[in-house]
């Protein structure tokens, strides 16, 4: 009927707002006084070591000419990727739902900013971690960025969508949170950052393609080592499923937004 | 100005739907003062939630044409991990005003000194409805909602908020929810009485009050 603000309006106020959440997420998390910001890296850094000392102790033959620095940091920095997002989005709306009351902070909002913080995080963390490693030489520069790019992007899409899905479904639901957890360490070994496809028997290669994740990472080594093995992946099948998260996290976000209000 | 068009709100509870607002109708003009009168549980809480635009209808049509506050000195909206300034920071940056002349006055107002500077956690009660008042009244709003909790406080802090108020903003719109009948007498020109969920308006505070009065003992 009435129209308050045009779409345009809306679109700048809704960066603003964004920004204003995303700022006050990092002074909140990491800080002004002790190391927050660094531990961003350092937590990432860490679990790369672990899993690369692994690689190079346990399965150094198989790899042949992988690097297995290279190998743990495309790996582990893509599941921090999809996996801290959905984390940090439940029970968002708990610790934030009193900033509805100013009238331009949507629940989206909220989310959003949690998202984006978690993704510009990982995604520095990645960057960071490959400078470092290839200025001590231990890992070379990707072969094909653009492509590393592709398959960055198309798992942080994935992390998008499970997040916008997961944190409204947590509001609705108490036992979505007691389940996440245990099923994000489940999806670990399933997400294809531990190994790569090719190495699989043929049966349990087509078992894996099932999982989206799996078709992220793949593209990603592939990008990063160039085509020195064979890698499996399908963008079109990970977008659609993608596509359909993020649909059905969309209808959860509105079935929430609809009936949470502030105390 | 603000118009609630036959909005209704109901809220889910064990076996089936609570209505709380049944079609209310609702304006206030620019410049309006308002007060809104409701026995505990009338759903006033819900109405202002309403007008502020904190959370929407489930049918009806709420029109913004002005801005509107939060509920004055409302503190919750305090990340309490975060520094007064940090959080002043914040609400400027929600509301896309610039800081810079902002931290003086709100310094001055909730004269927290170097406290300022530290998290909002280590403040006494005092020290934070100074700042949740300072902070609401950062932003040049043109319709301030103000809910009883505002009362809180010493009343040295009182006088100095209703000199803000209603002396420096009195050419403000104003809704005022409140139990206190004097208080909402001398503020306010039109009134609103919240019964069992409906809305009754009146032009006038005297109109409002019998109503409210007759109704009391009702229950």
């Amino acid at each position: 009927m009435r129209q308050e603000t045009s779409l345009w309006e809306s679109l700048i106020i809704q960066k603003r707002v964004i920004w204003a959440l995303c700022m006050r997420e990092v002074l909140t998390r990491f800080g002004r006084r002790n190391i927050g910001f660094l531990w961003l890296f350092i937590e990432p850094m860490i679990f790369t070591l672990v899993i690369a000392f692994v690689v190079i102790f346990v399965r150094h033959r198989q790899f042949g000419t992988l690097s297995p620095f290279a190998f743990a940091v495309t790996g582990y920095s893509t599941v921090m990727l999809w996996r801290n997002m959905p984390g940090r989005c439940i029970h968002a709306l708990e610790s934030n739902a009193s900033l509805l009351y100013h009238r331009h902070v949507k629940i989206m909002d909220i989310y959003f900013a949690r998202i984006l913080v978690e993704g510009v995080g990982a995604t520095m963390s990645f960057f960071f971690l490959i400078i470092i490693f290839s200025v001590f030489g231990v890992m070379s520069l990707p072969v094909n960025p653009l492509q590393v790019c592709v398959g960055w992007f198309m798992l942080a899409w994935f992390g998008f969508s499970l997040a916008i899905f997961i944190g409204p479904a947590s509001e609705r639901s108490k036992f979505v949170e007691i389940i996440w957890r245990p099923f994000s360490y489940i999806l670990f070994p399933f997400s294809g950052a531990m190994f790569v496809l090719d190495m699989m028997p043929p049966q349990a290669q087509n078992a894996f393609l099932f999982m989206p994740m799996v078709h992220g990472v793949e593209c990603l080594r592939e990008g990063y080592f160039g085509p020195i093995i064979k890698f499996h992946y399908d963008l079109g099948y990970m977008a659609l499923f993608n596509l359909g998260l993020m649909v059905l996290g969309f209808s959860n976000l509105r079935h929430v937004s609809r009936q949470s209000h502030p105390e | 100005m603000i118009i609630l068009e036959n909005v209704t709100k109901r809220y889910p509870v064990r076996g089936g739907m609570r209505t709380i607002l049944e079609c209310v109708n609702l304006s206030v003009l620019p410049g309006e003062k308002r007060g809104i009168l409701g026995r505990n549980g009338s759903g006033k809480s819900t109405l202002v939630r309403i007008i502020g635009g904190a959370e929407p209808p489930c049918s009806g049509k709420v029109f913004h044409g002005m801005s509107v506050s939060w509920p004055m000195a409302f503190g919750g909206a305090f990340q309490t991990s975060l520094t007064g300034l940090d959080n002043l920071r914040f609400i400027c940056r929600v509301y896309g005003v610039s800081i810079q002349d902002k931290v003086q006055f709100v310094e001055e107002f909730a004269d927290l000194g170097s406290y300022f500077y530290e998290p909002v956690s280590t403040y006494s009660s005092g020290m934070r409805s100074r700042l949740a008042f300072a902070l609401s009244l950062v932003i040049d709003f043109d319709c301030f909602l103000i809910d009883e909790t505002w009362s809180v406080g010493d009343k040295k802090l009182r006088d100095r908020c209703a000199d803000e108020l209603f002396v420096k903003r009195a050419h403000k719109a104003m809704v005022l929810v409140s139990h206190n009948p004097e208080f909402v007498k001398r503020h306010c020109q039109t009134s609103s009485v919240m019964l069992n969920g409906k809305i009754h308006n009146f032009d006038n505070v005297e109109d409002g009050f019998a109503f409210y009065q007759e109704h009391l003992s009702e229950h």
